[in-house]
């Protein structure tokens, strides 16, 4: 599903991400640890295609990138930091928006409007709604297409238990599909992982099965 | 890729129309340079090549204010991104926009037109006006095209606002001198049958060449 090898990202002379190699099998959840700045997100938005890999190669979903990125785009959802969505329009307007970018019905705006439960107030701008809220629409909009990899920054975070609980068949372990999580919570994040990827300033500190993972092993890469 | 075209184009002219944006402060900036010109120049009327050099002049810089702020909201607010991410022709993006800044500029003429034959224009433009029209519209198209290819080069730097104008005014000379000189006998004391034709075609040509080379170049723009 996911194939690493050598992987190095750079900004400008800073290298972001150093020598990572690792491979996720379909199916499974790769949780990445780290203190800000040690490269999960650009290693989420290196295998989601939006940056590229300057060194060592990138396989997802059985396709090399850069070259077959066209392949990949569309099987892959991304939720990031920022929703992706635009402030002035409302819920209903940014998901029927992606739906038509991914040619899915309006049906599936609605479907996936009841299922973040904010059908009743999908007609509102976004800049009116709550931080949760708008984090929530940014599920629905990760997810609209049912993509086959979920890339998550941070999922859980500005959602309250039981906006957590709303949207865990969405993106949560029972999403049964193939995850790669960036997360700051030993506990939480180990729960949910089959793989644990540890980086520290962009090289990988810490490769393993979660089942063999000490959270104070995590509590680490912080210090 | 025209469901693409429609729903990119759907989404900027609903952002433009909740945020009113880019069409009101171009269509000010041209009305009150307008303004600006009946009194620096002490004359109650202009016509001929003076007329036609205030009008594109006025009309590239409102343009300007609106190529600046073309890509603003998908790059703060991650549309960009979210466009990236689909399974659709990129070009789709630049069709969309040079619709959309198509779409601000022709607004714009209708606010910046009438003024201008208020504040400034000796002659009459009744007459003159079928062809002012073909006119403005061979040089939007240019405006439309070099100015999405501008905005989407620049967007992503820290100082888009100094370096759209840097790098669209200098592709823009060529539209600016094709206009004026169509339009100058148009708004002569003596007014013309028609455009000249060799004016015409250079804003045509100029229009197809940089629309192909957008084409060709625009999914570069937009990859990391």
């Amino acid at each position: 599903m996911i194939e690493l090898e050598g992987l190095v990202r750079r900004y400008g002379e800073r290298e972001a991400l150093s020598d990572v190699s690792l491979s996720v099998a379909r199916g499974q959840t790769l949780v990445v640890f780290g203190p800000n700045g040690a490269g999960k997100t650009t290693l989420l938005r290196v295998l989601s295609t939006l940056l590229r890999a300057h060194a060592g190669s990138v396989s997802v979903l059985g396709k090399s990138l850069p070259d077959e990125a066209w392949a990949v785009r569309g099987r892959v959802g991304l939720l990031g930091h920022e929703p992706l969505l635009y402030r002035e329009l409302t819920a209903r307007e940014n998901l029927r928006f992606h739906a038509r970018l991914h040619d899915l019905s309006a049906e599936r705006v609605e479907e996936r409007l009841a299922a973040v439960a904010l059908t009743d107030r999908a007609e509102e701008p976004l800049k009116t709604l709550s931080r949760g809220m708008v984090a929530r629409v940014a599920v629905a909009r990760a997810t609209l297409h049912d993509p086959e990899l979920l890339l998550l920054d941070e999922p859980w975070a500005n959602l309250d238990p039981a906006a957590r609980e709303l949207i865990e068949p969405l993106i949560g372990a029972s999403a049964t599909r193939t995850r790669v999580i960036s997360s700051h919570d030993p506990s939480g994040g180990l729960s949910e992982a089959d793989l644990v990827l540890g980086l520290r300033a962009g090289r990988p500190a810490l490769l393993r099965d979660a089942e063999r993972v000490d959270p104070s092993e995590i509590a680490e890469l912080y210090r | 890729m025209r469901r693409t075209v429609a729903a990119l184009l759907h989404k900027e002219l609903l952002v433009e129309l909740r945020t009113l944006e880019s069409v009101p402060g171009m269509s000010l900036f041209a009305v009150t340079t307008f303004v600006v010109f009946h009194f620096a120049l002490n004359q109650n009327s202009v016509s001929g090549d003076e007329a036609a050099g205030i009008l594109w002049v006025t009309l590239l810089f409102a343009a300007m204010l609106g190529i600046n702020r073309l890509f603003v909201a998908d790059q703060d607010q991650g549309g960009f991104d979210a466009f990236l991410l689909a399974p659709v022709d990129r070009s789709a993006m630049l069709l969309a926009k040079a619709l959309a800044l198509l779409a601000y500029l022709v607004v714009l003429e209708l606010v910046a037109v009438p003024a201008f034959a208020l504040l400034l224009l000796g002659p009459s433009l009744g007459q003159a006006l079928p062809d002012l029209l073909v006119v403005l519209l061979l040089a939007d198209f240019g405006v439309a095209i070099i100015g999405t290819l501008v905005a989407a080069l620049v967007v992503r730097t820290r100082a888009r606002d100094l370096l759209g104008p840097l790098l669209a005014l200098p592709l823009l000379v060529p539209v600016v001198i094709g206009g004026a000189r169509a339009t100058s006998p148009l708004l002569g004391l003596t007014h013309a049958d028609s455009p000249p034709a060799r004016w015409l075609l250079t804003l045509g040509l100029y229009d197809l060449v940089f629309g192909l080379i957008a084409y060709a170049v625009f999914d570069f723009l937009l990859e990391d």
